[in-house]
């Protein structure tokens, strides 16, 4: 009877080492591969948080970048149109990321799998459309640029360690709830949503608060896109995006924790480098998709951890 | 402590419980039996809240229940052990079972606590009484039939509950599995003092088990009484026993 502990010493010091190579980044790398890093970690970050309802909670969640722009849209609107202190937006997209995912939830969670998938996709095309038109208040196709930063953050060096930590204290904070009584009911849930019923959970209030969650977070990653780009514009919210963080969550593996950041990873390089050479990036992207379906099923992260016999990422260690 | 008045399910054109009348005693063991499609499953879906009744009673402790969603149900202390093995196949043994007793204990909504602090001991010691305690790292989809069925009892137990309702707990079990499984609803109902409902194809676990049993007949309850009683019942030997499906 051991007992467990949150973190294996194993995987301390490999995050350790981790977080210190990115701490240690911007003093040898050039502004652009700053820039790609930290896009990578907001890309990473809206992944992870897509997973936690995708990979742990089983729902077919299938537009959750209007989360991700609800965020950024939220802080960007706040900063330039309410004349707020861009603090304020970097507090307030978050919670109206959330408010849209709870109000969304509310009319989707009774449905089942694929129906619940489709009406997501539906009503979140509907938000996009708002978005899309408001020429006046969003400005349209056309986005939103130049929305200032705080002075503290305002370089690409400052916005680089915002994004940096941020991210670190919100993927720590889902770590946690993955591997709470919550995260546990959550993935039972997953497995078998009417044997959880039956064993006295109430499964469709534990979606709504995952469905939640999941929001806020992706709303986070979108005021960090706010910081790092200084712009929002309409694709943001596009099904499209929802359906590229979803391959992200696969390709990386799913039913891991880290996967999705991982995949994140893997795809906005790919699409740097790949960039250079094609604008067929799509096809890249579905030629990707149809090798890891056929060859790694569990996705990157999910291989290795089968092959290196260290155990699920969110289950019971030794 | 449980009473079943009446009560009645169609699916459709398709009456699946008819009139089903049912008494169980706090304490009791008590065998459904049946011919394939008489309504057994579906009874004890209807008691528990998965499929709501066209009509009729459930009493549990004397409150009326029929038509309760199943996980308010399971909160006033009924818990069901599903005929096909239905668990949570890609945790591990020993999650699997905590999160029944996290569900329990009404802490399934802490999001910061980490739950490898939670509920450990009770899920030990469910683990242990049920003999898979060694297995509790395993991921439970990888299990044999035999272990995911006592697997399937632990979650039910779980839950803590007052009475547990088994569908088919031995089908498809091997006779050794078999031995061990009757051994262990035997000392459920006397060591834990557990109320058990189940229907069992096994007329050999039924006539050793249950101490009444209850006949249904096409959606219909034909008969009740003790063992004796219903061996001895006309219509049960012409319905049921006399057959050559079963005897």
């Amino acid at each position: 009877m051991q007992q467990q502990k949150l973190l294996s010493s194993r995987s301390l010091i490999v995050v350790a080492v981790l977080l210190a190579a990115l701490a240690l980044l911007p003093t040898m790398a050039s502004r652009y591969y700053i820039y790609l890093v930290a896009l990578m970690m907001v890309t990473g970050l809206l992944a992870t948080s897509l997973n936690m309802v995708l990979g742990f909670g089983g729902m077919y969640q299938f537009n959750h970048a209007v989360f991700y722009g609800a965020g950024a849209y939220a802080a960007a609107l706040l900063t330039v149109r309410g004349g707020f202190n861009p603090w304020w937006g970097y507090l307030l997209g978050p919670v109206m990321a959330a408010a849209l995912s709870l109000l969304m939830g509310i009319i989707c969670v009774r449905l089942s799998k694929l129906y619940f998938g489709m009406l997501q996709i539906s009503l979140g095309s509907l938000v996009w459309a708002v978005v899309f038109r408001w020429y006046s208040f969003t400005g349209g196709d056309d986005g939103m640029h130049g929305v200032p930063s705080p002075r503290l953050i305002g370089s690409i060096d400052g916005a680089y360690y915002f994004v940096l930590i941020v991210t670190v204290v919100c993927l720590a904070l889902m770590y946690l709830i993955v591997n709470s009584p919550f995260g546990r009911v959550f993935q039972s849930i997953r497995d078998n949503p009417e044997r959880a019923e039956a064993i006295g959970v109430n499964v469709h209030l534990h979606q709504l608060i995952g469905l939640v969650i999941a929001g806020f977070f992706g709303g986070v990653a979108g005021t960090l896109f706010v910081t790092v780009e200084g712009s929002v514009f309409p694709d943001m919210l596009f099904w499209t995006l929802s359906l590229e963080i979803i391959i992200m969550c696969l390709l990386g593996g799913w039913f891991t924790f880290l996967g999705p950041m991982l995949g994140a990873g893997i795809v906005v390089s790919l699409r740097a480098v790949v960039g250079i050479y094609t604008d067929y990036w799509t096809m890249v992207l579905g030629i990707i998709l149809m090798l890891l379906i056929f060859f790694l099923p569990e996705g990157v992260l999910g291989f290795f951890t089968a092959r290196l016999g260290c155990g699920r990422a969110a289950g019971e260690g030794d | 402590m449980l009473s079943v008045q009446g009560l009645s399910k169609s699916f459709g054109p398709f009456l699946a419980v008819a009139d089903a009348n049912l008494e169980v005693a706090r304490g009791e063991v008590v065998a459904v039996i049946g011919p394939n499609g008489a309504g057994k499953t579906t009874l004890f879906k209807l008691i528990t809240g998965q499929l709501k009744p066209d009509g009729g009673r459930v009493l549990f402790k004397g409150q009326d229940i029929a038509g309760l969603s199943p996980h308010r149900v399971c909160r006033l202390g009924l818990s069901l052990s599903y005929q096909v093995v239905n668990i949570f196949s890609r945790m591990s043994v020993f999650e699997n079972v905590q999160v029944a007793v996290l569900a329990r204990r009404r802490q399934v909504l802490r999001l910061f606590t980490p739950a490898a602090h939670l509920a450990v001991d009770e899920t030990w010691e469910i683990l242990n009484s049920v003999g898979l305690a060694e297995k509790a790292a395993v991921t439970s989809g990888t299990l044999s039939h035999g272990d995911s069925k006592v697997l399937e009892m632990a979650i039910a137990l779980g839950n803590r509950p007052e009475l547990l309702i088994m569908d088919e707990p031995t089908a498809g079990m091997s006779p050794e599995e078999t031995r061990a499984a009757m051994a262990l609803i035997r000392r459920l109902n006397t060591e834990m003092g557990l109320t058990i409902l189940f229907c069992e194809h096994d007329m050999e676990l039924v006539f050793n088990l249950a101490q009444r049993i209850m006949v249904m007949r096409q959606g219909r309850t034909i008969a009740q009484g003790t063992c004796d009683e219903v061996r001895c019942d006309e219509k049960v030997q012409q319905a049921y026993l006399g057959g050559h499906d079963h005897a």
